[in-house]
């Protein structure tokens, strides 16, 4: 059966939330902070999202917390044993279900290059901790509507309406939003008394509002051979310290990532009582690479960045033998202090590696051609049902193991 | 710009002199440029001064420690440089100084508060900062923002727009305004609990990326942070707020006496967490209690780094 589209007005957007809540917790995008500074976190709070500006940060944490308790420990003296201590542990309640309403379809795409690492590739064993909020998670984007000059998410196979590991993408059209399920869940999130049916005028007015944001989209780039150039480069010490001259070294780009998930485990413990976090790290850190002899392989900022930029377009690919770990969210340029540009430097890495482009240090228009002929997606209606997608499922399409 | 014009001549005069020359060039966009290193002449072309030119580049000179480098400040930028020195962080023969009169940088946050209605600065197709007013293009319709609304509040307040000191100055020198600490009287109408309570609804929105450490000038720890140190483990990772909390308070009180109040810690603050106010009430504090204004002098020792067995401001015999 073909999955039906649903219309929701603007004004009845909350009351549908308010009813998703019952079930879930609910997160969207909030403004938060002063008038002229604060930004657009991911709040779970269901209740005007933010839709017209992009999220400074990504959803990424809905489903791998900034922190999180693995276990809490317990030292008490051994009934048994005198002057011995016994350990106990305690692993923390899972918590429910999880809905993402409004974040961009970039942000998406984001899991998609999570869960090879986090599902188990291999045979290997996969990470509970990500995998039960993974397969428990409904993921509602909104098709953007323009592309900010940060963009670059169709660089990297994305589109602003891009369907790649929806749930439901919505689109604003009249006054509203056209919901299409892409996959059972997302049906299901559907099925209520607030939503009307969608007919074919409302299809017709989202296909032409993903068009229409096609076209804001800045010049394409082709990214064949990304993978061998910036290997190439892993030894040209003054092109990544010209590159990195003005990175601050901090985290701003990997923590907004959608795609980075390094993380530290930490045992925090006051007196005979703790807790195992696991939390975010940051391959920007000098700390991240610190050996216990006080060695540190990476010294300075150019190995950072070059780690960075060469884990998300060469290593990772190669070792999931998949995509780029980029969706091209554009956050690390938009919010870097220092505005340092992902982009360019990739140009500047595909150029020195194509001969013929000519002059290696410009900007190497032989690399950069007009974004190719847009992709607009076809309506959900003929679409076909993805049989039970779960989290480990996708986890192993996305990583072809 | 004919002061842009006047910085490029002296920058090209001093670039065989020096390892290279640190300014502002173009950012991913329009609205704000990004810190820029110049080594050739044909560089010295893209260079910019002006409203865009936000980021401090008195950060870097600690990294070219060695090196001789010539580098563009605006005013607060140079107090940073006088505060280096002053602390004996970097050497005097290494830095040539290039002052101009700045006429106060964009607030990114205020362009994306007076353009929210029609959308978001980085929809913005074309911007062009005039001497008065920056005008943007968005869906092909033209919107003028007055600089006076867009100007970062540390720029309204500056006492010091022309360099407290330089090798070289491109252009007429500006006149200052009155620094009141205007900035700290909301919150100290406030109420303890009100107080903390802001602090802790701020402090719920960092990600703990550390960019306000990184992006200070005058954060000389760099890879020895209290943050990460793991041997005494002073703070946990959690996600909390007392954590987030403890190292900005052990941040300011670490810049007591040294901050120059540039605000490079809230700019570059992904979340907009207003961090500087923090600094703000501790440099007010040892302007009353020593009289000592950080980052104007490279020839004084600041006061929380020496001991006067009399201090000069503090009588404590009449107490």
């Amino acid at each position: 059966m073909d999955m039906q589209g649903k219309f929701i007005p603007r004004a009845q957007l909350d009351d549908w939330l308010a009813e998703l809540a019952a079930r879930f917790r609910v997160w969207t995008p909030r403004r938060a902070g002063q008038e002229d500074s604060g930004a657009v976190v991911y709040l779970p709070e269901a209740r005007q999202p933010e839709l017209n500006r992009k999220p400074t940060e990504s959803a990424k944490r809905v489903i791998f917390p900034r922190s999180e308790p693995l276990l809490r420990f317990l030292r008490k003296p051994d009934p048994d044993q005198t002057g011995q201590k016994s350990l106990e542990l305690q692993v923390p309640d899972a918590d429910g279900p999880n809905l993402v309403f409004g974040l961009p379809p970039c942000d998406a795409r984001g899991f998609l290059v999570l869960d090879p690492v986090y599902a188990g590739v291999k045979g290997q064993a996969g990470d509970s901790y990500y995998l039960r909020r993974r397969s428990q998670t409904v993921l509602i984007a909104r098709a953007c509507s323009r592309a900010l000059t940060t963009c670059f998410c169709h660089w990297v196979g994305g589109s602003p309406s891009s369907t790649e590991g929806l749930d439901v993408l919505a689109t604003e059209i009249q006054e509203g939003f056209l919901l299409q399920p892409l996959t059972p869940q997302g049906e299901e999130v559907l099925d209520s008394k607030l939503l009307l049916s969608a007919g074919k005028e409302q299809m017709e007015a989202a296909q032409s509002a993903w068009q229409a944001a096609e076209k804001t989209l800045g010049p394409g780039a082709d990214m064949q051979g990304a993978q061998e150039a910036l290997r190439a480069l892993f030894d040209n010490a003054a092109f990544w310290q010209a590159e990195a001259a003005s990175c601050l070294s901090c985290g701003v780009c990997t923590h907004l990532c959608p795609t980075c998930y390094c993380f530290n485990i930490t045992d925090e413990a006051v007196g005979e009582k703790g807790v195992r976090l696991r939390s975010w790290d940051a391959c920007m850190f000098s700390l991240y690479t610190q050996e216990a002899s006080g060695h540190n392989p990476r010294q300075d900022k150019a190995a950072r960045l070059k780690n960075r930029i060469g884990h998300k377009f060469s290593y990772y690919p190669e070792l999931y033998q998949t995509r780029n770990a980029c969706v091209g969210c554009g956050r690390c340029i938009k919010s870097c202090p220092s505005r340092l540009d992902i982009r360019a430097v990739l140009t500047k890495a595909l150029a020195l590696s194509r001969p013929a482009a000519g002059k290696p240090e410009t900007t190497a228009p032989a690399t950069v051609r007009p974004a190719a002929k847009p992709k607009v997606n076809k309506p959900a209606t003929s679409k076909p049902v993805a049989a039970k997608p779960g989290a480990a499922k996708r986890g192993k399409e996305a990583s072809h193991a | 710009m004919a002061v842009q014009e006047e910085l490029k001549k002296i920058i090209l005069g001093l670039l065989p002199q020096v390892d290279c020359v640190i300014g502002w060039g173009p950012g991913p966009d329009l609205l704000c440029a990004s810190p820029y290193f110049m080594r050739r002449p044909e560089e010295v072309d893209n260079f910019l001064a002006g409203p865009m030119a936000t980021q401090n580049t008195a950060l870097y000179l600690p990294e070219y420690k060695g090196k001789k480098v010539a580098l563009v400040v605006k005013g607060c930028d140079s107090r940073s440089v006088a505060q280096l020195l002053a602390e004996k962080l970097i050497a005097r023969e290494e830095v040539r100084i290039i002052g101009f009169p700045c006429a106060g940088v964009a607030d990114m946050g205020k362009i994306a508060a007076r353009l929210a209605p029609h959308g978001e600065p980085g929809e913005a197709e074309k911007a062009v900062y005039g001497e008065k007013e920056l005008r943007i293009t968005m869906a092909g319709r033209e919107l003028v923002l007055p600089l006076a609304e867009i100007k970062a509040d540390k720029c309204l307040r500056c006492a010091h727009p022309n360099a407290v000191f330089s090798d070289h100055f491109a252009g007429e020198k500006a006149a200052g305004n009155d620094d009141e600490f205007k900035d700290l009287a909301a919150l100290e109408t406030m109420s303890l609990e009100d107080r903390f309570s802001f602090w802790e609804k701020e402090m719920s929105r960092c990600v703990r990326c550390y960019a306000c450490r990184n992006a200070c000038p005058l954060c000389v720890c760099r890879d020895h942070c209290v943050a990460s140190s793991r041997d005494p483990h002073w703070l946990t990772q959690a996600d909390g707020v007392s954590d987030k909390l403890l190292f900005q308070v052990t941040h300011a009180l670490h810049l007591a006496g040294r901050c120059t109040g540039c605000g490079e810690c809230q700019r570059a603050c992904p979340a907009g967490i207003p961090v500087l106010l923090l600094k703000r009430a501790l440099s007010r504090a040892v302007e009353g209690l020593f009289g000592h204004s950080a980052g104007l002098d490279p020839e004084t020792r600041p006061p929380l780094l020496t001991f006067q067995v009399e201090e000069r401001t503090i009588k404590e015999k009449a107490w």
